[in-house]
């Protein structure tokens, strides 16, 4: 079993309105010092066996990321790794 | 015999029923289309009607654009079959790869509804040739995703080839790309709009009537081409 983890960013020329909403909450945390947040997405994908790079590269360019707006970035991950945003 | 116009069906079509009503109203024979079916029932044009396809999961459209019925569309496209979509119809255009660009969230965030007037700036497509060039019409948007984006290349040649089938009158609701409401392809057949069209054909229920005039240039081009 294999897992992968796919990033996808609007590009850096795209606007996000999300990701400024979010830094212009930001002051009223009391937080002054942060110039730009931009929001993206991170997709984990598990197979049942080994992971082909050029099978993910076609799933993340023709499915999860839309390549007229956005990049991505696929990174493999070890088997037992704790997914993000859970407790160790 | 009246024209056959296709309307799609996905999960979470909202407006497939106004759209079918819309042909029938122009004078043509409305044929529903299911999303899982790839058969097009011998249509002699689309349309890919407004919602929520899919939820919206992932991004407007790019579920949908997977559908069985989208293979035959995209190869009827690609082959001259007249394709019209109308808002989430538009994204799936776009998700498709049918039409260039992307809609994506409004510049604001939030979603509007309204009353909206546009300029045809293009009278020369499948779908707006019933409408005088530079024609101003209203109907009804309602999207919070129809923000047009496309590289500066791309909104250069689409502006050059008289692409740009119509624009934002009086306030961009959205943010969209040099106030785009809706794009063709470059042989014309394919039609993207954000605002929506088959909402305004009755008096009743719209605010003008000038939504019909997509409906009845379909029905002018199909007997043209079959004259």
């Amino acid at each position: 079993m294999a897992r992968v983890v796919v990033d996808v960013m609007l590009k850096p020329e795209i606007l996000d309105p999300q990701g400024q909403a979010v830094a212009n909450a930001l002051p009223r945390l009391g937080i002054s010092d942060v110039s730009s947040v931009r929001i993206g997405r991170r997709i984990e994908i598990e197979f049942t066996g080994a992971a082909d790079p050029e099978r993910v590269r076609e799933i993340a360019d023709k499915l999860l990321a839309n390549p007229v707006i956005e990049d991505f970035t696929i990174q493999e991950v070890a088997e037992d790794a704790v997914p993000a945003g859970e407790p160790s | 015999m009246s024209a056959r116009i296709g309307v799609v069906t996905f999960p979470g079509s909202l407006d497939d029923g106004d759209a079918a009503r819309a042909v029938r109203v122009a004078g043509g024979e409305a044929v529903r289309l299911w999303h899982g079916d790839s058969d097009l029932h011998g249509v002699d044009a689309v349309v890919l009607p407004g919602g929520f396809s899919y939820g919206d999961y992932l991004r407007t459209g790019a579920i949908a654009r997977f559908a069985p019925v989208m293979e035959s569309i995209i190869d009827g496209a690609r082959g001259g079959l007249p394709v019209l979509g109308i808002c989430n119809g538009f994204q799936i255009l776009c998700e498709a790869h049918l039409l260039p660009g992307a809609l994506t969230r409004n510049s604001h965030l939030h979603f509007r509804n309204r009353d909206q007037w546009l300029r045809v700036d293009a009278a020369s497509t499948a779908w707006t040739n019933s409408f005088e060039a530079d024609q101003e019409i209203l109907v009804p948007l309602k999207s919070g995703e129809g923000r047009y984006v496309a590289d500066r290349a791309t909104l250069d040649a689409l502006a050059a080839e008289n692409r740009i089938v119509a624009t934002y009158l009086r306030g961009n609701p959205n943010g969209s790309e040099r106030d785009i409401a809706g794009v063709t392809n470059e042989a014309g057949n394919v039609v993207g709009l954000m605002p929506h069209p088959e909402h305004a054909i009755e008096a009743l229920t719209g605010p003008s009537l000038d939504g019909l005039g997509f409906f009845t240039s379909i029905l002018k081009h199909l007997a043209g081409a079959s004259a």
